[in-house]
C-alpha cells in the first residue's frame, strides 16, 4: 500500500546487489548488539519482522524491548550486528530519513508535541509520507471525531487517551510500510485501548509491517501472527501467539529454563 | 506631548523588532541567545563596512547582510557552537552564548577600532507633518518594516509547515526526527532567522538615531529589548510586541517627563527595571531543574589538605611577591582580589546552581562602603564591606527568590546594569574617582601577602561550607528544587543565605580591590566586569575552589600574554573562546584537571590489580571494572524473582 522502503536507499547500504528487497523481511535484526554509553542493553538480538506480518514483543521491564524498537527507528546505533529494512543495511540511517522512507515509530507516552495543537500536530506529521495536510486531517477526523472536536487544542491539554489516538493518527495518515509501536495502551481505559488496536488490526489487514511492544499480552497476542519474547536483552522464545502466550509466565516471572 | 507617543511607537518597533528575533531563536531552539544584541551590533558594523567602507550602494550592502551574512553566520553559530549544546545544562548554554557576546564585542572593537567615527548611511532623509508632529520618513520605515516583520513572524510560526515543525522541534526533538522532519536542521533554521532578525534590528537602531557606532552601546540597546522578551514570557510574539509598545512608551515619556537633574542616565535603565518588574510579576514558563555543574561528582578536600593548600599558597604568594618586578606585581595581586569575588560564584552558581550576573557590583558597593561610609584603610571598614553588601545581596535574594535559570540570570543582569548606571555612575556613588585604603599594609608586597591570606581564608571556609549541612543543602537546591520542598528542606533559607555569603565576600574582594588599586572608578564595577567574572570562572572549573584559583591566575597572566600576541583585545576574546568551547568540557580547566587526574589514579590501580591477580583472572578484574551496574542491577532483580 506504501512506499516501500527499498524505494529510499538514502544513506543505506545494499549488502548484496542480488537481493530481491521484495523477498526480504521488512525489518531484520542480526545479531544486534546495543545500549547507552558502557551500558549494553541488547545482548546480540536476532529477530525478522516478515512482510505485512504483526510481531507482538514481549517480556519483563527493563528486558531491552524500548531499546530495540529505538535501535530500529534509528535513535541508537548499534555497537555491532546490523539492522537490515527490506533487505538494506540501514545501521547509519538517520531517524528522520528513516521516517521519511516509510519507518513510522510512535514511542511510549509522548507521541504528541504538547505546545503545537492538535492540527499543527498533524501538520508535523506530513513531513514523512505524500499525504496532503487537508487528507490527512480528513483520515485523522472520521477515525477518530474526538480529535476533529478539539483541532484548535493544544495537544498537551487533551486527555491520555486522546493523545495517544492522536499519536497513533501518524500510523496511517503517513503511510508507513513499518510502523514500530511501543506500548500504545499504557495507563488507558479498556475501551480506548480497543479503538488504537482495531487500529491496528486495520493498518495489518492494508499490508503494513508492524512490530508491537505491549505489557498486555493478551491485547497484543490477539492482533499478532508471530510473537517473541525477551529477556535481559536477548530474545528468548518465537513463535505462534498460542505457543508464546503459554511460554510467557515462566518469562515474567522466572523459572528453569 | 503627542510628540513622545510618536517617539515612543519607533522605540517599541525597534525593541519589538530585537524581541522578536530573540524570542524565535528562543522558542525554535530551547537556547536563550545572550549574544542576540552582540550578533546584531556586529552585523550593524559589517554593513557600515560594506556601505561606507567599500561603498558599496546601500541597497545591496543592507540585502548582502540581512539575506547573506547574516544568516551564514547565524549558521554557522548554531553548527559551531549551539548543537552541541542541546540537551545540556542551561548554566553550559548560559556560558557559551555570554562567551560568544564576550567574543563579538571584542572582535568588532579590534576590527573597527574606535578612533574615527562612524555613522550608517543616511536613508530615507526628510521629514513630514502628521498630527500636527514632525517625524522623519526614516521613522515611518521602521514603523512598516516591524509591522511586516511581525505579521510576517505570526504568519510563519501558525500556518507554514516549516514554522510549525520549528516549534514542534523544541517540544520534542527525537518525536521530530521520528515524524519525518530533521531537528538538526530546523534548528540551524531558527538560527538563520534569528540573525537576520538580530542584524536587521541593530542595523535600524544605529541609522535611525544617526549617532556614532558603538560597539558596548549598540549591544546594550539590543538587550534592552529582553525585557519585551520576557513580558512574551521568552514565547508569545503577541505579547512581545505588546511589551515592546509599552516599554517604548515607557522610555519615551520618562525621558520626557522625568526631571533630567535627577535621574540623568535614566535612559537606558527604563528597559533594565522594566525588565526587573516584569520578570518579578509575571508568571513564570516552564521549569526544569537547571543544573550548572559538570554532572559529576567530585572529592571534595578534606579540612587538613584545604588548609595546608591554604598555606602553601600564600607562602607561593610571598615568593612571588619577592620575584614580580612592580608592573607584574599589580596585575597578579588583581587577579587574586578578583579570585576572591570570583569565589563567591563558587559559592552561589557553582555549588548552588543560582546563576548571578552582578558580582562586581557587590564588590562595588565593598568598595564603596570601604572608601566612603566606614573608615577607609579600617577593620571596621572591612567588616562593613563584607556586611553591607551582604544585607543589599540578602534583599536582592528576596526579591528575586522566584527566579530561576535564564530569568535570575536576567534580573541579575537587569539589576547591575542599574546599578551601574545609577549608582556607580553618579555623585552618589564614586563621583568620578573614590579613594579606597587598606588595612594593615603599607607596601605593595606586603599588602599582597595580607590579599593572598584573605584569599586562602576565603577559599578554606567555601570548602568548609561545602563539606557541611549548608553544602549539601545547596547540593540539593542545584539538583532539583522540587525535590528540596517534598523533603520538607527551605528552598528560601537556602537560597538567601547563599546570595548572603555571596554578596558579602564578593563585597570583601572588592574592597580589597579598591584597596590594592588605591582608588576606584565607575568603570571598575560594570556589568560587562561581572559577565567577564563569570565566564572566567566558567573558564577555570565553576564548582571548584581551583576553578577559581584558575582563573585568577589567567587574569594574573593577561598582559604577559596580550604583550606577546599582537592582535587588540586578545585575552578578551580567549575568554570568549574559552567560554564557549565548554559546550564540548563543561568542567573547565579544573574538571579537565580533575578528569585527567582520576584516569591516572584508575589506571593505576587498574594495572596494580592486574599485577596482583593470578594470570587467569585477569581479564574478569577489568570486567568488574568495567560491568555497567544497571546489567548488575537487573541481573540482581532477576535473582530475587527466583
Amino acid at each position: 500500500m506504501s512506499a516501500p522502503v527499498a524505494e529510499a536507499p538514502a544513506g543505506g547500504v545494499a549488502l548484496d546487489p542480488g537481493v530481491d528487497p521484495a523477498a526480504e523481511p521488512a525489518l531484520e535484526l542480526y545479531h544486534l548488539r546495543a545500549g547507552y554509553g558502557r551500558v549494553e542493553v541488547l545482548h546480540g538480538v536476532d529477530l525478522a519482522l516478515p512482510r505485512g506480518g504483526v510481531l507482538a514483543l514481549m517480556g519483563p521491564n527493563g528486558a531491552g524491548k524500548t531499546t530495540l524498537l529505538n535501535v530500529a527507528a534509528g535513535f541508537i546505533r548499534p555497537t555491532a550486528g546490523c539492522v537490515h529494512m527490506a533487505g538494506l543495511h540501514v545501521n547509519d540511517v538517520a531517524p528522520e530519513v528513516r521516517a521519511e522512507a516509510g519507518v513510522c515509530s510512535i514511542p511510549e507516552g509522548r507521541g504528541t508535541f504538547p505546545n503545537l495543537t492538535v492540527n499543527e500536530n498533524l501538520r508535523v506529521y506530513t513531513h514523512a509520507g505524500n499525504q496532503p495536510y487537508r487528507q490527512v486531517q480528513e483520515r485523522a477526523f472520521s477515525r477518530f471525531p474526538r480529535l476533529g472536536e478539539r483541532r484548535n487544542q493544544l495537544a498537551g491539554t487533551l486527555s491520555g487517551g486522546e493523545r495517544q489516538m492522536l499519536a497513533m493518527c501518524r500510523g496511517f495518515a503517513t503511510d508507513p510500510a513499518i510502523l514500530l509501536l511501543d506500548e500504545i495502551s499504557m495507563g488507558l481505559a479498556p475501551l480506548i485501548v480497543r479503538a488504537l488496536y482495531d487500529v491496528v488490526a486495520q493498518l495489518a489487514e492494508e499490508g503494513v509491517s508492524i512490530l508491537v511492544v505491549e505489557q498486555f499480552a493478551a491485547t497484543a497476542l490477539a492482533v499478532a501472527d508471530q510473537a517473541a519474547v525477551m529477556r535481559l536483552g536477548r530474545i528468548e522464545a518465537f513463535g505462534p501467539p498460542d505457543e508464546i502466550a503459554e511460554s510467557l509466565t515462566q518469562a515474567y516471572l522466572g523459572g528453569q529454563q | 506631548m503627542l510628540s513622545y507617543f510618536v517617539v515612543g511607537i519607533i522605540y517599541g518597533c525597534l525593541y519589538a523588532l530585537t524581541a522578536s528575533g530573540l524570542v524565535v531563536t528562543y522558542t525554535t531552539s530551547g537556547i536563550f541567545n545572550f549574544a542576540h544584541g552582540a550578533i546584531g551590533m556586529f552585523m550593524a558594523f559589517t554593513y557600515w563596512q560594506l556601505a561606507v567602507g567599500w561603498h558599496v550602494p546601500w541597497p545591496i550592502a543592507l540585502a548582502l547582510v540581512l539575506f547573506v551574512l547574516a544568516p551564514l553566520m547565524g549558521a554557522a553559530i548554531e553548527r559551531a557552537l549551539i548543537r552541541q549544546l542541546y540537551g545540556a545544562p542551561l548554566g553550559v548554554t548560559l556560558v557559551v552564548t555570554l562567551g560568544l557576546l564576550l567574543f563579538l564585542l571584542y572582535a568588532a572593537d579590534g576590527i573597527w577600532k574606535p578612533t574615527i567615527t562612524r555613522y550608517l548611511p543616511d536613508i530615507f532623509p526628510g521629514q513630514f507633518h502628521i498630527f500636527g508632529v514632525v517625524a522623519t520618513w526614516y521613522e515611518l520605515m521602521v514603523v512598516i518594516v516591524s509591522i511586516g516583520v511581525a505579521v510576517g513572524l505570526r504568519v510563519f510560526f501558525k500556518r507554514t509547515r516549516a514554522g510549525i515543525t520549528m516549534r514542534a522541534v523544541v517540544d520534542d526533538r527525537d518525536l521530530t526526527a521520528r515524524a519525518g522532519a530533521s531537528p538538526a536542521r530546523t534548528a540551524q533554521l531558527s538560527w538563520i532567522l534569528g540573525a537576520s532578525l538580530a542584524a536587521l534590528a541593530g542595523i535600524l537602531i544605529a541609522g535611525g538615531r544617526l549617532q556614532q557606532l558603538d560597539q558596548f552601546n549598540l549591544t546594550l540597546l539590543v538587550i534592552s529589548g529582553y525585557a519585551a522578551a520576557v513580558v512574551g514570557r521568552l514565547k508569545s510574539l503577541p505579547l512581545t510586541v505588546a511589551g515592546a509598545m509599552v516599554l517604548g512608551m515607557l522610555v519615551s515619556y520618562g525621558v520626557g517627563y522625568l526631571p533630567i537633574n535627577l535621574l540623568s542616565n535614566l535612559e537606558p535603565v527604563i528597559p533594565m527595571a522594566m525588565l526587573f518588574v516584569a520578570l518579578l510579576v509575571l508568571p513564570q514558563g516552564r521549569l526544569r531543574t537547571a543544573r550548572f555543574g559538570t554532572g559529576k561528582a567530585r572529592r571534595t578536600v578534606g579540612l587538613p589538605q584545604s588548609l595546608a593548600l591554604g598555606v602553601l599558597f600564600v607562602g607561593g604568594a610571598w615568593v612571588v611577591a619577592e620575584l614580580l618586578s612592580a608592573g607584574n606585581l599589580l596585575t597578579f595581586g588583581q587577579g587574586i582580589v578578583l579570585g576572591i569575588v570570583m569565589l563567591s560564584l563558587v559559592l552561589l552558581t557553582g555549588y548552588g546552581g543560582q546563576v548571578s550576573l552582578c558580582q562586581m557590583t557587590f564588590a562595588g558597593l565593598g568598595a564603596f562602603c570601604m572608601g566612603k561610609i566606614l573608615g577607609s584603610g579600617s577593620i571596621v571598614g572591612l567588616a562593613a564591606a563584607f556586611a553591607i553588601p551582604a544585607v543589599v545581596g540578602a534583599v536582592l535574594a528576596l526579591v528575586v527568590l522566584r527566579l530561576r535559570d535564564i530569568y535570575l540570570a536576567l534580573a541579575t543582569l537587569a539589576f547591575a546594569y542599574a546599578m551601574d548606571n545609577m549608582f556607580f555612575n553618579r555623585e552618589l556613588g564614586f563621583g568620578g574617582i573614590l579613594h579606597v585604603g587598606r588595612v594593615a599594609a603599607h607596601s605593595q608586597r606586603g599588602f599582597l601577602i595580607e590579599v593572598a591570606a584573605l584569599f586562602a581564608v576565603a577559599a578554606v571556609s567555601v570548602l568548609a561550607l561545602k563539606r557541611g549541612q549548608f553544602g549539601r543543602r545547596l547540593a540539593a537546591l542545584n539538583d532539583s528544587e522540587v525535590a528540596c520542598v517534598s523533603i520538607g528542606m527551605s528552598t528560601t533559607t537556602t537560597k538567601v543565605i547563599a546570595f548572603t555569603l555571596a554578596a558579602g565576600i564578593a563585597g570583601l574582594g572588592g574592597a580589597l580591590y579598591g584597596g590594592w588599586q588605591g582608588q576606584v572608578g565607575p568603570n571598575d564595577f560594570q556589568m560587562l566586569t561581572s559577565l567577564i567574572l563569570l565566564l572566567l570562572i566558567a573558564l577555570g572549573g565553576l564548582g571548584t575552589v581551583a576553578g577559581a584559583f584558575a582563573a585568577a591566575l589567567f587574569y594574573a597572566l593577561q598582559p604577559v600574554i596580550q604583550q606577546h600576541v599582537h592582535i587588540s583585545n586578545f585575552t578578551g576574546l580567549l575568554v570568549g573562546l574559552g567560554a564557549v568551547s565548554l559546550g564540548r568540557n563543561p568542567g573547565g580547566v579544573a574538571g579537565q584537571l580533575a578528569d585527567l587526574s582520576e584516569r591516572i589514579r584508575t589506571g593505576w590501580a587498574e594495572r596494580r590489580a592486574k599485577a596482583v591477580a593470578p594470570a587467569g583472572q585477569g581479564p574478569s578484574v577489568a570486567g568488574v571494572g568495567g560491568m555497567p551496574e544497571a546489567v548488575g542491577e537487573e541481573a540482581e532483580l532477576v535473582r530475587a524473582g527466583r
